[in-house]
């Protein structure tokens, strides 16, 4: 075994270790650069950040600034935010509306179909210049699922919703709390560095294992709000509810609990209050007039962690909140969080949702910073990982069948797709 | 005693300077005493700054009865983003009473805070906070409390764990 062997994957031995290098050497980064993140799809944005014509948002995706953008003819875009002629970004707002991207350093202007449209003194330049070879560049795939946006780097890359294979349910699960299918991303983001490795987050997303531990203050604030925390006797179980943790294909995993922490679509619990149960009983009986008793059932009480390889997660729990993170070093993440809601919900249904995503969800909530903390904690332990090599995750590896939440079926599905891409080629 | 139209500058300064005491100090449950039953403590998301609670996904939204689950977390060591406890030292400035209607005062203020943990570099949040303070039998208390930050992103900053 060399020390490039980044995971022991042998179930036959009940085997399964991942190489602490992986999450520690700073030499790894630039070859999940360009193994992973240039040749997966990754998350750009919904749909519904941009929903009229010149509608624009700027961000940065695979490290390259990008325009995720709606055209004058509705059609969804994504440029590389450099302008043709010598480099600078056409557009350094954040986001808005726009008729046309300028360049301010020579002028430069383009319309929102990315085409070239003006060019100072054009008459400086040679005859064989022709604006039409100038035109914004556009990635090399962008492709979306139920409004959800990905681009991608790799041209050859299968299809999105290919890719997304058993993922696709989870998010129609989400889609479908909305009774016109239209879900929106709410105003305000929550953007925050941790100091750590960026695959730590995908493993803590979807970690049930770490809640009673890592979380137990959260779990005291549910308790002391009236919800039942403790676990039912006799049957294996850390939480208070059943979970399973299910591969989904293309490194994509999920955990899928039967609810016990409230849900806005649409699980009463008290700390939503007396006055809400109406509200609450009527989405639920809206769910159930449309999609029947066992779908709504599905939607309703159960909730989901999904991680979409690399880097996207789905929670969908207390509320739901996309999470996309960028590695910027070995060891720092940048995180950004949206909260995602039905278009069509009404103001009291809308405050609820924010209020319950931020009992447990984003940097002032009261579980996240916990998770913060232990991710940067790791790091820092996995300094030593030239003596202390392994880490171990074999939970559940002895199974037949089911897998638990508490289980690690789900992480060691996510670090198969990435040693995989991370050794193709190699002797 | 102290009234509304007596009140002062200077008088809201002290108060705003012993509020940032016990929190620097992390006397937390002597800080609840400085607020209202019904007191709100909110920070909006960086790309957000002025939106309304309820409309707009926060980074903290508190009602009261938050305000006392969050300080009961903060005193368990198991609320282990913050134990061990961040140093914090709180800069407050640029002190305004922008408004008066009969009790209810509206102030700014501008903040400055630092956080120091480990070893790690400073943490520092710049921004201000805007108040309304009530004032009753010549005393201050706190009905809301909004820090709203001029970081463009929480970044480097990471989490809002202790009490901005």
């Amino acid at each position: 075994m060399t020390s490039e062997t980044y995971i022991i994957d042998d179930p036959d031995n009940l085997m399964f270790k991942l190489n602490r290098r992986a999450l520690a050497d700073p030499g790894v980064l630039e070859n999940e650069r360009t193994k992973i993140f240039d040749k997966s799809w990754i998350y750009c944005g919904h749909a519904s950040e941009i929903p009229d014509p010149g509608d624009f948002e700027t961000r940065t995706v695979c490290g390259r600034p990008v325009i995720f953008c709606r055209g004058e003819d509705g059609e969804v875009r994504v440029f590389l935010n450099s302008c043709t002629h010598r480099g600078a970004q056409v557009c350094r707002e954040r986001s808005g509306n726009a008729k046309r991207f300028y360049c301010f350093y020579h002028g430069w202007t383009f319309g929102c179909d990315g085409s070239l449209k003006a060019v100072p003194a054009e008459d400086s330049y040679p005859p064989s210049f022709d604006k039409t070879n100038f035109a914004l560049k556009l990635v090399p795939r962008a492709e979306s699922y139920r409004d959800f946006w990905f681009i991608s780097f790799n041209s050859e890359i299968i299809s999105l919703e290919e890719y997304l294979a058993g993922a696709k349910e989870y998010i129609d699960l989400v889609v479908e709390q909305s009774p016109s299918g239209c879900m929106e991303v709410i105003e305000g983001t929550q953007e925050y560095d941790i100091r750590a490795n960026w695959k730590l987050l995908v493993e803590n997303s979807f970690d049930d294992y770490h809640l009673v531990s890592t979380h137990k203050t959260w779990l005291d604030y549910m308790k002391d709000s009236g919800v039942e925390i403790r676990p039912p006797k006799g049957q294996g179980l850390l939480l208070p509810t059943h979970g399973i943790g299910k591969n989904l294909g293309n490194g994509c995993a999920v955990i899928d609990n039967i609810n016990f922490r409230g849900r806005p679509v649409a699980k009463w619990i008290s700390i939503y209050g007396e006055d809400a149960k109406e509200e609450i009983d009527a989405i639920r009986a809206e769910l159930v007039d449309r999609l029947g008793e066992a779908r709504a059932a599905r939607v309703a009480d159960t909730n989901r962690n999904l991680v979409i390889f690399p880097n996207l997660v789905i929670n969908d729990g207390s509320s739901v909140t996309i999470r996309a993170f960028w590695p910027e070093a070995s060891d720092r993440m940048k995180v950004t969080a949206w909260a995602l809601g039905p278009k069509e919900e009404s103001k009291s249904a809308r405050a609820r949702r924010l209020d319950s995503f931020l009992t447990f969800y984003g940097p002032g909530g009261f579980a996240t910073p916990d998770d913060v903390e232990a991710l940067e904690s790791v790091q820092q332990g996995l300094k030593s990982w030239q003596e202390v090599q392994w880490s171990e995750m074999t939970r559940g590896i002895d199974k037949e069948g089911e897998q638990l939440n508490t289980d690690e079926l789900h992480l060691r599905t996510f670090w198969r797709q990435w040693n995989k891409l991370m050794t193709v080629g190699n002797a | 005693m102290l009234t509304s139209d007596t009140v002062s500058r200077s008088d809201i300064e002290d108060f705003l300077y012993h509020e940032a005491a016990l929190l620097d100090r992390w006397q937390l449950d002597d800080w609840l005493l400085l607020l209202t039953e019904d007191a709100e403590y909110e920070v909006p998301s960086t790309d957000a700054p002025f939106a309304k609670n309820g409309e707009a996904l926060f980074l903290i939204a508190d009602d009261i009865t938050r305000i006392r689950a969050r300080v009961k977390r903060l005193q368990d060591p198991e609320a282990h983003a913050e134990s061990p406890r961040s140093r914090t030292r709180r800069m407050i400035s640029n002190v305004r009473l922008t408004k008066r209607v009969e009790n209810r005062l509206h102030v700014a203020a501008n903040f400055s805070v630092y956080r120091f943990r480990y070893g790690y570099e400073v943490r520092h949040f710049v921004g201000h906070y805007h108040y309304e303070l009530l004032l009753g039998n010549g005393v201050f208390k706190i009905q809301k409390r909004r820090a709203i930050l001029d970081n463009t992103e929480l970044g480097p900053q990471g989490a809002v764990s202790f009490i901005l």
